[in-house]
């Protein structure tokens, strides 16, 4: 199975990471996407790369009982996996190091 | 949660679940809820609607729609454990097996032979290509005062419609009667029915020629023959040319050879066309005639044009007789009307001047009561399944309990009701089969199963299935619906189905009995009702025309060697009449009265061979030369008149003045379930159509007829000697309803047979379900009159409720079916009663075969059931 962390996956995979963890489910993923990016993102969308990070193992799942405002229905939390953070940690790292390669904006940024 | 919280519209809930994965849903539904109210807050319920629905379309996405086929196994092993379960419980439970199979079997061979039979009544003329645009002219006229309606016209109105009326028909051709004719070729002679038609009646039909070419028919001279009489004069030669004498006179050649008409059709009888005009110029008495619109002797058929409507060239042909004739005919107000050919043999019927039908009420009846009978064994494979199957409900618990998916136990008990139903089938096919010669012996068809006709293997497969699936569908849907927890106790509701559906069953057969029983009395009642005359010993023969010339000899020998007391010479035998007439006048006659009385010409011997009773005036009398200018009505003819002393009136018959002699009661002529209609009898000594004959009582009737043969004879060598019975020839007139009450009684015999069978199982069913209450009762006590009566009582019960449900239903139809006699006793009552009675007593007995023997066993060993 493709096992390469996408743009669109990576940015919702750090969602996952940045909200706290009772919100970690499609629709508050939704939510947070729109306030951070700006961009709106329907449920579906997001539940569908969800279902396939989890699929790739860089994020596990777990069934909760559902609360009063969702008509009691369950909800399904996502978490970072110890391969998901690692995925993220690498991806962030190759592109750190790219920045690095790149001597004007590197120093610009002051991250050497 | 506050009451104004938003609710996720119903629909997208319904469109979720009908695509979301089964595990996905509750998460799914939770989020969109969620979503749902949080944009209500910010907008208003119609964006917030659309957006939702945007949203739960998003989630028509692979990963989130519901598999369609998680099965990936082989499902042809599951199906084969269906058959074998099934094979293996019918071997468990072989009566109830046997119940079902036999009762099955017989509703379906029902369904099979009626459904041959309707096939076969709504088929006639079906095999003409212009079968739907084909009809006959036919007419209303008013005679004593009520509409008749007449089949045959008189000879000019084909012109005159051709000529005048021509728009709305492509074809018009005038015929004769189909008429037996002899036909003569070298030596080879036949008498045969044919017709004299013109050419556009061949063309009309169709006719597929062998030899030859249909337009042959335009040549006056030409004769087409069907293929049968073809064969029997030339063998399988090409016969074109052939020259052949027709009625012992006109030279004519033939034509052509066309395929024989198939049965089922007005034309069947017909076996050769001549044309209309050598009738015309052979036959001299039609140029002759002094008005040839009197005589309405002839048929006139047409074919519609591609834009025309029988309806509307009805209304424009209504008058076309009455412009064209005297004002004495016009007294009959004819209205003429075209008969579509689709109706000549179901609707022929009509009364008043309006169509009420004819055969189509028996299609309609036996389709019905076919229906009933097929329902009726579904009812009973509906209740015996239901029956057994909570007995298997125990066996339905535990499936569920090691997992059975609902789906699984409804294909369970469809394959077996399925294969039940399919086996009944098989049984049917051969009871078909078999059953197939009496039933054509019965209806006087000619029917065979459709082996090789492929629609009727789909329909009835499908219709197998079809019931296969309906009565399996009960039990396996409501087992298989039912709470494990509450399986153990089922029955309540579905025996109050039964119930219902066995009253049903009862009020048909009730309804069908006393249905059978006014049939037969009502034949009956026209059979017993006074002739007028003694048909006894009574036989007439058709005459040669050496037998007329020969009669007075013929009748001094036959009464000299004692084999008759007396015989007389008849235009017609006594249960037909084949003339009437309009023109009789009498004082006191109303002009404008249109009349159509019976005309019986015979020599003066009639009456006191036939023994009728004069009631005024006197007989005949053969030594009164002036006997030939004299007349005898029948009380009918006398009292239509108005005449309180016909004896000595004199009344005009054609202008020629006749003094009426005597009144003689009535004679059962034509149909016994009519009212007597008005006849006059004349005197003449050259009718040369029939000789009636009275055999000597004191002599065995054999021993008579032997002795007649010689004489016959000695004066006719060539021919053979052909005599009729006249009380047979009068039994044929019930032939009809005769075969409609053997019939109704066979079905009636197997709807009672069907509902036996059902009570018969649910007893024994009850019988069986209440083995220990029975055990225990009689440990404390019960007698087996106790036990018998307590467990017969629901059944019993059922029956009255039936045949109090039938009584209303049956006298509705019955009475109904009875006006249409004029001849026709009341329903009786003692029929409701004896059908009851019957019914009720049927029930006991068959409900008392397994309750007697439940009363009557052993406690010790009933309690030991398990």
């Amino acid at each position: 199975m493709e096992k390469r962390l996408g743009d669109f996956e990576e940015v919702l995979m750090l969602i996952v990471g940045i909200v706290n963890e009772e919100n970690a489910y499609a629709y508050r993923i939704t939510v947070e996407f729109k306030t951070q990016t700006g961009r709106s993102l329907s449920i579906g969308a997001a539940h569908s790369t969800l279902d396939r990070l989890e699929n790739k193992g860089f994020l596990k799942s777990q069934i909760r009982e559902g609360t009063t405002d969702r008509g009691e229905r369950s909800k399904r939390i996502y978490k970072l996996t110890a391969l998901g953070k690692r995925v993220l940690r690498e991806s962030m790292e190759f592109k750190t190091n790219l920045w690095r390669q790149y001597p004007e904006i590197s120093s610009l940024l002051n991250i050497a | 949660m506050s009451h104004k919280d938003p609710i996720l519209p119903r629909g997208v809930q319904r469109l979720l679940s009908i695509f979301l994965r089964d595990e996905l849903l509750d998460e799914v539904t939770g989020d969109m809820h969620e979503m749902y109210k949080d944009t209500r807050r910010a907008h208003s319920r119609f964006v917030s609607n659309i957006i939702i629905w945007y949203q739960a379309f998003n989630y028509l996405r692979p990963f989130a729609i519901r598999k369609r086929s998680r099965q990936h196994i082989n499902p042809f092993p599951m199906y084969r454990s269906y058959f074998v379960t099934a094979l293996r419980n019918m071997i468990k439970n072989k009566m109830h097996a046997a119940l079902n199979i036999l009762g099955l079997s017989v509703g379906i061979t029902v369904t099979i032979i009626i459904t041959l039979w309707i096939t076969d009544e709504i088929s006639h003329e079906k095999n003409f290509e212009n079968y739907e645009r084909i009809g006959q002219v036919i007419q209303n006229v008013t005679n004593n005062g009520e509409v008749q309606t007449w089949t045959n016209i008189p000879w000019p109105l084909g012109e005159e419609i051709r000529k005048n009326y021509g728009t709305d028909f492509s074809r018009i051709a005038l015929t004769t009667d189909i008429f037996w004719h002899p036909l003569q070729f070298d030596s080879i002679k036949f008498q045969k029915p044919g017709i004299f038609a013109e050419p556009d009646l061949a063309r009309m039909l169709k006719l597929n020629m062998i030899y030859g070419n249909i337009d042959a028919v335009d040549d006056p001279n030409a004769i087409l023959l069907s293929k049968s009489l073809a064969t029997a004069f030339f063998g399988n030669t090409d016969p074109v040319g052939k020259q052949m004498l027709i009625e012992g006179n006109m030279n004519i050649h033939v034509g052509g050879v066309y395929e024989d008409i198939p049965p089922n059709s007005a034309f069947t009888e017909m076996q050769y066309v001549c044309s209309w005009e050598s009738f015309y110029s052979g036959a001299g008495w039609v140029k002759t005639m002094e008005d040839p619109w009197r005589p309405n002797a002839f048929k006139l058929y047409v074919q519609l044009n591609d834009n025309a409507t029988f309806e509307a060239a009805s209304v424009r042909i209504k008058d076309a007789k009455m412009k064209r004739i005297s004002p004495a005919l016009q007294k009959k107000k004819p209205e003429l009307f075209v008969h579509p050919m689709k109706e000549w043999y179901l609707k022929s019927e009509f009364v008043g001047g309006k169509q009420t039908g004819g055969r189509e009420t028996y299609v309609w009846l036996f389709g019905i009561v076919g229906a009933f009978v097929l329902l009726m064994a579904c009812i009973n494979f509906m209740n015996l399944s239901t029956a057994r199957s909570e007995k298997r409900a125990k066996e339905v618990g535990i499936r569920k309990a090691i997992g059975s998916l609902r789906s699984q136990l409804i294909n369970q008990f469809l394959s077996e009701s399925v294969i039940t139903v399919f086996i009944s089938l098989l049984v049917a096919l051969l009871l078909a089969q078999v059953s197939i010669p009496f039933f054509n012996l019965i209806s006087q068809k000619n029917m065979s199963m459709p082996w090789g006709n492929l629609t009727w293997w789909i329909i009835g497969v499908g219709f197998t299935f079809l019931i296969g699936l309906l009565a399996g569908s009960y039990p396996a849907l409501y087992l298989s619906a039912m709470n494990m927890s509450k399986l153990g106790k089922a029955g309540r509701s579905s025996s109050l189905l039964r119930k219902v559906l066995v009253t049903v069953q009862f009020t048909v057969s009730v309804v069908l009995i006393i249905g059978t029983t006014v049939v037969y009395l009502q034949i009956q009642y026209a059979k017993n009702r006074p002739l007028g005359y003694n048909s006894d010993g009574l036989i007439f023969i058709w005459m040669s025309p050496e037998f007329h010339d020969h009669f007075e000899a013929i009748g001094n020998e036959l009464k000299a060697n004692g084999s008759i007391i007396e015989i007389t010479e008849a235009a017609a035998p006594p249960t037909q009449t084949n003339s009437s007439s309009s023109q009789f006048e009498w004082s006191g006659k109303d002009p404008n009265l249109s009349v159509d009385f019976s005309v019986i010409r015979a020599s003066a011997d009639y009456g006191k061979t036939l023994g009728w009773k004069i009631a005024q005036g006197r007989d005949f009398d053969i030594q009164r030369k002036s006997d030939t200018a004299t007349i005898i009505l029948n009380q009918a003819a006398a009292d239509f008149m108005g005449l309180k002393d016909a004896v000595g009136q004199t009344i005009r018959w054609a202008q020629q003045p006749f003094e009426v002699i005597g009144v003689v009661d009535n004679l059962v002529v034509t149909s016994p379930y009519e009212k007597a209609a008005p006849m006059v009898y004349f005197t003449d000594n050259n009718m040369q159509n029939v000789a009636i004959l009275r055999l000597n009582p004191k002599k065995p009737t054999q021993e008579s007829l032997t002795l007649i043969e010689p004489i016959y004879k000695k004066y006719n060598p060539e021919r053979s000697f052909d005599y009729t019975f006249n009380d047979v020839a009068f039994a044929q007139k019930f032939g009809n309803e005769e075969r409609v009450g053997t019939l109704a009684s066979t079905l009636a015999c197997l709807a009672i047979f069907i509902s036996c069978l059902g009570i018969f199982g649910l007893s024994s069913f009850t019988a069986e379900q209440r083995t220990k209450e029975i055990g225990v009762r009689k440990v404390l006590g019960a007698s087996v009159y106790d036990l018998w009566s307590m467990m017969s009582k629901d059944f019993v019960v059922l029956a009255i409720v039936s045949c109090i449900a039938a009584v209303p239903i049956a006298y509705f139809l019955l009475t109904d079916w009875l006006e249409t006699f004029s001849y026709r006793m009341g329903v009786p009552m003692w029929t409701f009663a004896a059908a009851a009675g019957v019914t009720l007593l049927i029930t006991l007995f068959t409900v008392s075969w397994h309750t007697l023997s439940a009363a009557g066993s052993n406690p010790v060993k009933s309690l030991r059931v398990e």
